[in-house]
């Protein structure tokens, strides 16, 4: 990474991060192409790929039917033809549509072959909740693809990474998931004007802190750094680690921050119950047990389908405040 | 009251298995007398005790493997006042067994009462390793820590407190190394304490160590090359005038050097532990020794500093054969402040050795061998040691490593100082 001056560096919204990494693929690539449900002629549903069709044409950037399964399945098969495909499904809800295809197909391809056959596919969709789109496009899913081997899951949080990781799925032989929460899109932030590929692999550790280690990712990455800035004010120092990837998983990042500072939690928007954010709680008590001050502790959505109502939505996913009076409890010193 | 807890002999080690008590019930204790012999992944260790009193009970058997921490033994210390008071609190049945004095009782240690979950302490796992590595009783402690539990905080205000009361503490760090440890009790050693464990372990215990330091210690390696000429010169004049067996190996010198070096450079002298550089005063230099069976292990010659090159030799000596017997005390196994390596022997020229978590420093020595040396634009030639130090640069930087390597240099050029 090039270090940050003013200069170099440029204001942009997680959404363009997003279109200049597909653009850029498509210009490197011949052949990149990316096919979706209404990416071309309405630019996508998120505007990722707004004028797109315009500079790359109606053959690499192809509207399909709202058929998950069909479309995925043909992305699956122009990367075994040569192709380089990057599939948007809309949201992950209606990835389950095309769960076969992606795990039956994509994820065993490779192993089913006898290792004849990679599959280099990306497979992009929006994923999480916060925008009242209840229950049947909102939910947090990324955890459960997270537990199959095969595939690579990634979870973009930053508009470095947005920027960066495309190009990187694109060159890796087999099957990579990108998850774009959709409460960052209209996010802006700023970019370094070089900004080009990063790795796919890593956590990284996003704020130094010797009291409490916050593993996140996601959407709530951005509520862990906010609440992290709250509890400095109040001499609470907390280390706020990005997982980035959701699988493989990089534990010797967090172990070893955890190890430091003793105490851990784990702010995830899936569901509790049989969640990344128990692999990664079990992780720990298997790592680093002798280390740690206090019990590790996880904010999760409630278990719910995602309600519709404003006030019920923000109820159900974990908030800045949770966190910051979770840690308050959790780092109580000497008064 | 005092308890006698299963000691941590070494940064690595879990639990260790009793081998034998060197004492019963009812005898009388001396701080620093060997009561019990524990056997680590690594060797059969004697293990001594912090305070004077009488054996109360014995909680452990020999043969059993328990955590370190785990109280092994109560001892009723001179300063208690006769238990009474504590009796008459337990219940009346109870007092009436209870209330004779200990020596009478001897029948056979009473087992362990069972733990209710009302006694147990709820501590974190890391207080709980703090608290067992500075034999704090948990049970003494306030919780301050989330959901009334007792948390690293509680544990190291303790040894603050304990620190600042006074000396009274338990690392044995300052002990000088008696002479001849003959074991007292008339104790039969079960299994023959021949000493070290099985290979494997041994293997497995170097590997932890070491794979520790790699991961958490950013070492930096600096080299130097010494003329000994003058060194050499000096030990065959002093070997000339002692008997055969009172005669200085070389390595002697050597450590000598290093100890005085050390004085001048004490930064190097210490450990890193919880994020925190703590030199120490004592210096305490572990030589890295290598058993017949494979493996090594590096027990500390304590306060290397103040002994003569004699008393060096004669401790040297001595070590090296308790260590290949596997008859070494606890102190020597866990108060090493930094490792001396001395490959020479094995004619190896260098060395850049693994520091020895929490140590901070190592030092490596070469085989010394007659080489070109340039000197007043005259070429000659002398006889060289390679001697390198691996230091961490978490504690220390290349500036403290060269002063050190410099000054062991010097020290080296002027033998008769040693």
């Amino acid at each position: 990474m090039s270090p940050s001056s003013p200069e170099t560096m440029r204001r942009l919204t997680y959404r363009d991060a997003v279109r200049e990494a597909l653009a850029e693929a498509m210009r490197k690539d011949e052949r990149v192409f990316l096919m979706g449900e209404d990416v071309g002629r309405y630019g996508g549903c998120f505007a990722a790929s707004k004028r797109l069709l315009e500079e790359f044409g109606p053959e690499r950037i192809r509207d399909t039917p709202l058929s998950e399964s069909g479309f995925v399945g043909a992305g699956i098969g122009a990367a075994l033809g040569g192709m380089r495909p990057i599939v948007e499904i809309m949201t992950v809800n209606f990835s389950l549509l095309a769960a076969d295809q992606i795990m039956n197909t994509a994820a065993t391809y490779l192993h089913m072959s006898g290792g004849q056959f990679n599959v280099p596919l990306v497979i992009r969709m929006a994923t999480g909740g916060g925008r009242q789109l209840a229950a049947q496009h909102s939910h947090c899913l990324d955890g459960w693809y997270a537990h199959i081997p095969g595939i690579r899951v990634v979870s973009p949080a930053t508009h470095e990474d947005a920027r960066g990781m495309l190009w990187t799925a694109l060159q890796d032989p087999d099957p990579v998931l990108i998850f774009e929460h959709s409460g960052l899109y209209n996010l802006e932030g700023e970019l370094a004007a070089d900004a080009g590929p990063v790795d796919i692999d890593r956590a990284k550790l996003c704020r130094p802190g010797r009291d409490i280690s916050i593993i996140s990712y996601s959407a709530s990455l951005i509520k862990a750094l906010e609440a992290a800035e709250i509890l400095s004010a109040e001499g609470i120092e907390a280390e706020v680690i990005d997982l980035r990837s959701l699988r493989p998983l990089d534990e010797a990042t967090f172990l070893s921050s955890v190890s430091r500072t003793h105490r851990a939690l784990i702010v995830d928007e899936g569901w509790r119950s049989g969640s990344i954010s128990a692999e990664i709680s079990a992780r720990i008590m298997e790592g680093v047990f002798f280390d740690l001050d206090a019990p590790v502790e996880r904010l999760c959505s409630a278990e719910v389908p995602m309600p519709y109502a404003k006030h019920m939505e923000a109820a159900a996913l974990p908030q800045v405040d949770n966190i910051v009076e979770l840690i308050r409890i959790m780092v109580k010193t000497h008064g | 009251m005092g308890e006698f807890r299963m000691p941590s002999l070494g940064a690595d080690m879990e639990s260790g298995t009793l081998l034998e008590w060197r004492v019963k019930p009812g005898d009388r204790v001396k701080r620093r007398d060997i009561i019990a012999v524990v056997d680590t992944d690594k060797a059969a260790i004697e293990v001594e005790v912090y305070e004077d009193g009488v054996v109360e009970e014995l909680l452990v058997k020999p043969g059993e493997k328990v955590p370190v921490g785990t109280v092994m033994a109560i001892i009723r210390s001179d300063a208690d006042q006769p238990r009474e008071a504590e009796t008459k609190a337990v219940g009346a049945e109870q007092a009436t067994t209870e209330a004779a004095p200990p020596r009478a009782q001897k029948k056979e240690p009473p087992a362990p009462p069972p733990e209710s979950p009302a006694e147990r302490v709820k501590a974190s796992p890391y207080a709980r390793r703090l608290a067992a590595e500075h034999g704090i009783d948990l049970k003494t402690l306030v919780p301050s820590g989330p959901h009334e539990s007792i948390c690293a905080a509680d544990v190291k205000q303790a040894v603050e407190a304990a620190k600042a009361a006074g000396p009274e503490e338990p690392p044995p760090v300052a002990a000088p190394p008696r002479a001849e440890e003959a074991p007292a009790a008339a104790a039969p050693a079960p299994e023959e304490v021949s000493g070290w464990k099985d290979p494997e372990a041994m293997r497995r215990a170097i590997a932890k160590a070491m794979a520790r330091s790699k991961r958490e210690i950013p070492h930096y390696y600096l080299q130097t090359r010494v003329d000994m000429r003058r060194t050499l010169g000096w030990l065959e004049s002093e070997n000339r005038r002692r008997s055969i067996k009172d005669r200085l190996l070389p390595v002697v010198p050597l450590l000598k050097a290093v100890a005085m070096s050390l004085q001048e450079v004490p930064e190097l002298n210490g450990y890193w532990i919880d994020d925190r550089h703590q030199p120490q005063e004592a210096i305490n230099i572990g030589i890295a020794i290598s058993l017949r069976q494979g493996g090594l292990i590096a027990p500390a010659i304590l306060d290397a500093d103040l002994l003569g090159v004699d008393e060096l030799m004669a401790a040297l000596r001595d070590l090296i054969t308790r260590t290949r017997d596997g008859r070494l005390k606890s102190a020597e196994m866990t108060a090493a402040t930094i490792t001396v390596t001395n490959l020479g022997d094995l004619g190896v020229e260098s060395v850049f050795g693994v520091i020895y978590p929490p140590q901070v420093a190592l030092v490596g020595i070469g085989k010394t061998m007659e080489q070109p040396w340039a000197e007043n634009g005259l070429l000659g030639v002398r006889p060289v040691m390679t001697a390198s130090l691996s230091g961490d640069h978490r504690a220390t930087d290349g500036l403290q490593g060269a002063r050190f390597l410099d000054t062991l240099n010097r020290r080296l050029q002027e033998p008769s100082k040693l």
